[in-house]
């Protein structure tokens, strides 16, 4: 049984435009909201740091629960999602602090611009999962795809297995009481092997 | 022998991974690999002295995550207590004849510190003594702080550390790919930091293979004037078989390890995919090495989380606009506690140039103390530029040390005996470059010849406190020419005089030199440049000032100092697109004032502001165009023609104008009421509070922003000391509503007058109602239209 945690590296993060004004609850209609997302993307591009790093897990189903390999869960809906998996690849990603470090910086004084680079954020971390989860259908064969504590009747306090059993230190990736990741645009979830 | 006196002569060997192995003996994912101090010891004792059989001087212990955050006090106790005891055992039972030592290892707590995270700097501070102080009990015989990734987290450690023994101390961070730490500091930086805080050792481990670390090892080496330490991991972990296997074999380990201890590296071991194999072969491919001794480095260096500004032939500019002398403006926003005005100067200062910013907030009204180190800490989250820690209260400076996230400017201490012997020991705690005025008890001296011999005094009395030379940078003081004719030159005369004599590096607060006296740039740009030439190494000055700035990059390029004349031919243009950008945006986009707001084009607003403040009174202004502006775009907003991106570049817009309509307006006029804001306790997004807030202020109201993971106590408080008739709470996560319901029981308990409001991604109209909430705001307009309604009865 191997728990090691592996590491896996995303920069030159392709963003979609279109996903961006999405996440901004925003249609393209007026110039200005181009050349602000022109403008952010500019000074997020080099912040973006995709950073993965997860681990393998033999799972088997007892009755109604789930053995995970790390832990052990009743979730009806990650069952039928895993099901004819006999592995999971449990993962942790992020993009960074530094585009925290950017935001905040906004935040206090241009809040278009810390809400566009939030956005930005988000568009770079579901790219980070996308690449990532491609990888792993590459590497193992067919897979589920991604499902994250918070989804469904799957518990957000699986965060603090996940946080237990993966080394996220090494990405900079840390949670907090609340249930809080940061940096904050992260993702934590988890992708079923077909067998 | 004392490990401190060994390593004077000899390189000293360190362990390999502990996790590695504790793994292959069965830890199962997500158990806590210190129980095994008690349920498993032979395990750990076993790998400790196969790492002591294998030639290790120290062993770490099994302790990396021993910390109060994971266990209770008894526990905590009993598995660094085991965990010492178990590594002292292996050392007397290995036969290898080296000197042998056990460091308690401490390593990262798992959390990230405020700002960017959630986790107080104090608090750190208190959860590492807590470990230290038990190790220390232990009679371990040094403590290793290893595998940091961020520089406060570092600074927390090493502070509880020495705050709590005498022990030598080795500070190992984890680097990334880009040379730097997860958030943001290089290895100059940490050398600056570990060294000025009187560690015993800087150095790397983990992250990466050794080839990966070279650069970073390179860089501590030839910054640092103690010994330089090195444990990086076999490679990174792959998968192969089902087996997980690092990538670097023992030998090609040895091999490049070797190579940088031939390079200076004089601590050296393994981290993650080490063992004892690993260890042995590197202990026998350097045994022959000759130990050379380790050359003091005369660098002086300051830093914050992220920049590293070192002292050179080019001047450092300091910025000098944050400081209330003589600014109406900057002393109101002090009064008022408006510290996003101040943010707002720093990052104007560091976008014209400034390197370092000085902070000085003293006035009589307010507590200098409070604000000084509220003033830091929300700076260290919006600019990355080093800090000048400017003010004369010791209490105030004290703390600011205690919670600058790097090695700063202090601003300053003096001839006098009273400033030295308050200042130099806290220099001495927390680190910091210093600046000292060649005046004393006697005041200015008149001659260049006195003003060295003070400064030549202040270096003996720095010393006798254990201050180094390279950390002391001297001011020899610019008085105004206007009220003495002679007062430059003996500045100039002086300031060349003691870099001379003294070999220190110079800073003048240069604006003073044209008080009293018509056209000041002139002056003062013309005196910066004589001082640039006399031997200046900073400038405490003005960087908004274009002659200051041109006066900068032309002594740059006549120096031979900026390579293909670069960076002036930058600062031109800029300075050229300033101007005509301006020209050609009030001509052809805007018109009108409420256009601009409109349209979201903030430079614009500002300048049509200004110019309509010259035919139409202030309030004239916001009632006439800003206001129907803002009511415009609210309008188009709720209509859904434009969107949240449009509404803020309005509001951002409209707030520029009011910052000019601010400027006018006499003091304390009249404002609409309080509205107190904040995240609620254990959230930290704040962008939507954000945005609420800068429409609140928009529409006139007194915004008193709590910012984010507020107490509910620290909410009750200010609603009540402001007599604050309005609250408004904002949460993201399910998991932090609780708290906002604990705010409100605990308004609507005590405060029975405020109503609050709340929103945020998770709530709905049904939820706030249930939570006891006055009013669930949809979005940040809602809200506005709320107090409009509520105001107007």
């Amino acid at each position: 049984m191997i728990f090691t945690t592996f590491y896996k590296t995303y920069n030159e993060i392709t963003l979609d435009k279109n996903n961006i004004l999405r996440y901004m609850k925003a249609k393209d209609n007026a110039s200005q909201i181009q050349s602000l997302i022109d403008e952010c993307i500019t000074l997020s591009k080099d912040k973006l740091k995709g950073k993965v790093c997860y681990s393998v897990f033999d799972i088997s189903l007892c009755k109604d629960t789930l053995d995970l390999g790390f832990t052990k869960t009743n979730s009806k809906a990650l069952i039928n999602h895993l099901e004819n998996c006999s592995k999971i690849v449990l993962f942790a990603s992020t993009v960074g602090i530094e585009l925290d470090m950017l935001v905040t910086k906004y935040s206090a004084l241009l809040p278009s611009k810390a809400f566009c680079i939030g956005a930005i954020g988000t568009e770079a971390i579901e790219t980070v999962c996308d690449r990532f989860c491609d990888d792993i259908a590459t590497e193992y064969g067919e897979c589920t795809k991604r499902f994250s504590p918070g989804y469904s009747d799957l518990p957000l306090d699986m965060q603090e297995e996940i946080f237990s059993v993966l080394d996220t230190k090494k990405i900079g990736l840390s949670l907090s009481q609340s249930l809080l990741m940061t940096p904050k645009k992260s993702v934590t979830a988890i992708i079923g092997i077909k067998k | 022998m004392d490990i401190r006196t060994y390593l004077k002569n000899n390189i000293l060997f360190l362990d390999g991974s502990m996790g590695t192995l504790l793994q292959q003996s069965g830890l199962k994912p997500g158990e806590l690999p210190e129980r095994w101090n008690i349920t498993r010891p032979d395990v750990v004792e076993n790998i400790h002295k196969a790492y002591f059989d294998a030639g290790s001087n120290v062993v770490i212990t099994n302790t990396f995550g021993a910390n109060s955050l994971k266990y209770d006090d008894k526990e905590l106790e009993e598995v660094i207590s085991e965990g010492v005891k178990i590594a002292r055992k292996a050392s007397e039972k290995s036969n290898g004849k080296q000197e042998k030592f056990v460091a308690l290892d401490i390593g990262p707590l798992g959390k990230l510190l405020k700002p960017f995270g959630d986790l107080d700097f104090e608090k750190a501070v208190e959860i590492f003594a807590k470990t230290v102080k038990i190790g220390v009990k232990c009679n371990v015989d040094l403590v290793f702080i290893e595998t940091m990734n961020d520089s406060y987290e570092t600074k927390a450690a090493l502070l509880a550390v020495k705050e709590n023994c005498d022990l030598p101390v080795f500070v190992s961070n984890a680097y990334s790919e880009d040379s730097k730490l997860m958030t943001g500091a290089s290895p100059k930086a940490m050398v600056a930091l570990c060294e000025q805080m009187g560690a015993d050792a800087v150095g790397a481990n983990c992250s990466l293979g050794p080839k990966e670390l070279e650069s970073v090892i390179e860089e501590l080496i030839n910054y640092s004037s103690i010994p330089v330490l090195f444990k990086p991991n076999a490679g990174l972990p792959k998968a192969v078989d089902g087996k997980t296997v690092f990538d670097v074999t023992p030998e090609d380990f040895a091999k490049e390890v070797k190579k940088q201890i031939e390079n200076g590296v004089r601590i050296a071991g393994g981290c993650c995919g080490t063992t004892p194999e690993y260890i042995k072969m590197l202990v026998d491919a350097t045994k022959d090495i000759e130990v050379k001794p380790i050359e003091k480095k005369e660098k002086t260096v300051i830093t914050s989380y992220a920049k590293a500004e070192e002292f050179s032939f080019i001047p450092v500019l300091i910025g000098e606009r944050i400081n209330p002398t003589g600014k109406k403006r900057f002393k109101q926003a002090l009064v008022e506690n408006d510290i996003e005005y101040i943010l707002k100067e720093a990052v104007n200062q560091a976008d014209k140039g400034a390197d370092v910013l000085d902070v000085n907030v003293g006035l009589p009204e307010i507590d200098e103390e409070e604000m000084l180190c509220s003033v830091v800490k929300e700076l260290q989250a919006v600019v990355s530029s080093p800090l000048c820690i400017d003010t004369s209260n010791k209490n105030a400076m004290e703390k600011a040390l205690r919670i600058y996230n790097g090695v700063p400017l202090i601003n300053s201490v003096n001839g006098k005996k009273e400033t030295m012997d308050a200042v130099f020991p806290l220099a001495k705690k927390y680190g910091g470059v210093i600046i000292a005025l060649t005046l004393d008890e006697n005041g200015i001296p008149n001659t260049a010849e006195e003003r060295l011999q003070i400064a030549k005094r202040i270096l003996s009395v720095a010393n006798e406190y254990g201050i180094e030379k390279k950390n002391i940078i001297f001011d020899t003081l610019t008085m105004a020419v206007s009220a003495d004719k002679n007062a430059a030159k003996t500045t100039l005369e002086a300031l060349k005089l003691i870099k001379k004599e003294t070999g220190c590096y110079t800073v003048l607060g240069v604006s003073n030199v044209s008080f009293g006296l018509p056209c000041r740039d002139f002056l003062t740009s013309t005196f910066f440049t004589l001082a640039m030439e006399n031997g200046l190494s900073a400038a405490i000055m003005n960087p908004y000032s274009e002659k200051m700035m041109t006066a900068y990059h032309s002594y740059k390029v006549l120096h031979a100092l900026d390579e293909n004349c670069l960076s002036y031919i930058d600062f031109c243009q800029k300075t050229e697109e300033a101007q005509t950008g301006i020209k050609e945006n009030t001509e052809q986009k805007a018109n009108t004032l409420l256009y601009a707001i409109v349209k979201g084009l903030k430079e614009d607003a500002g300048i049509l502001c200004e110019k309509l403040l010259e035919s139409k009174s202030p309030l004239d202004i916001v009632n006439e165009d800003i206001i129907p502006a803002l009511d415009k775009v609210g309008k188009a907003f709720e209509e859904k023609r434009c969107f949240l991106p449009q509404l803020l570049m309005s509001a951002e817009a409209a707030k520029e104008a009011f910052e000019k309509i601010k400027e006018k307006l006499p003091e304390n006029s009249a404002k609409k009421s309080t509205v107190v804001i904040a995240t609620v306790k254990g959230d930290i997004h704040d962008i939507g509070k954000n945005i609420v807030k800068l429409l609140m202020q928009n529409y006139g109201y007194n915004v008193i922003d709590l910012g984010k993971d507020v107490e509910p106590s620290l909410i009750l408080e200010t609603v009540v000391k402001y007599n604050a008739p309005y609250a408004a709470l904002s949460a993201l996560m399910t998991t932090t509503v609780p708290a906002m319901e604990e705010t409100i029981n605990l308004l609507n308990e005590k405060a029975p007058f405020c109503k609050v409001l709340v929103g945020g991604a998770v709530l709905t109209e049904d939820y706030a109602k249930k939570i006891g909430a006055d009013k669930y705001g949809k979005d940040a307009l809602d809200s506005v239209r709320y107090l409009e309604d509520a105001e107007k009865g």
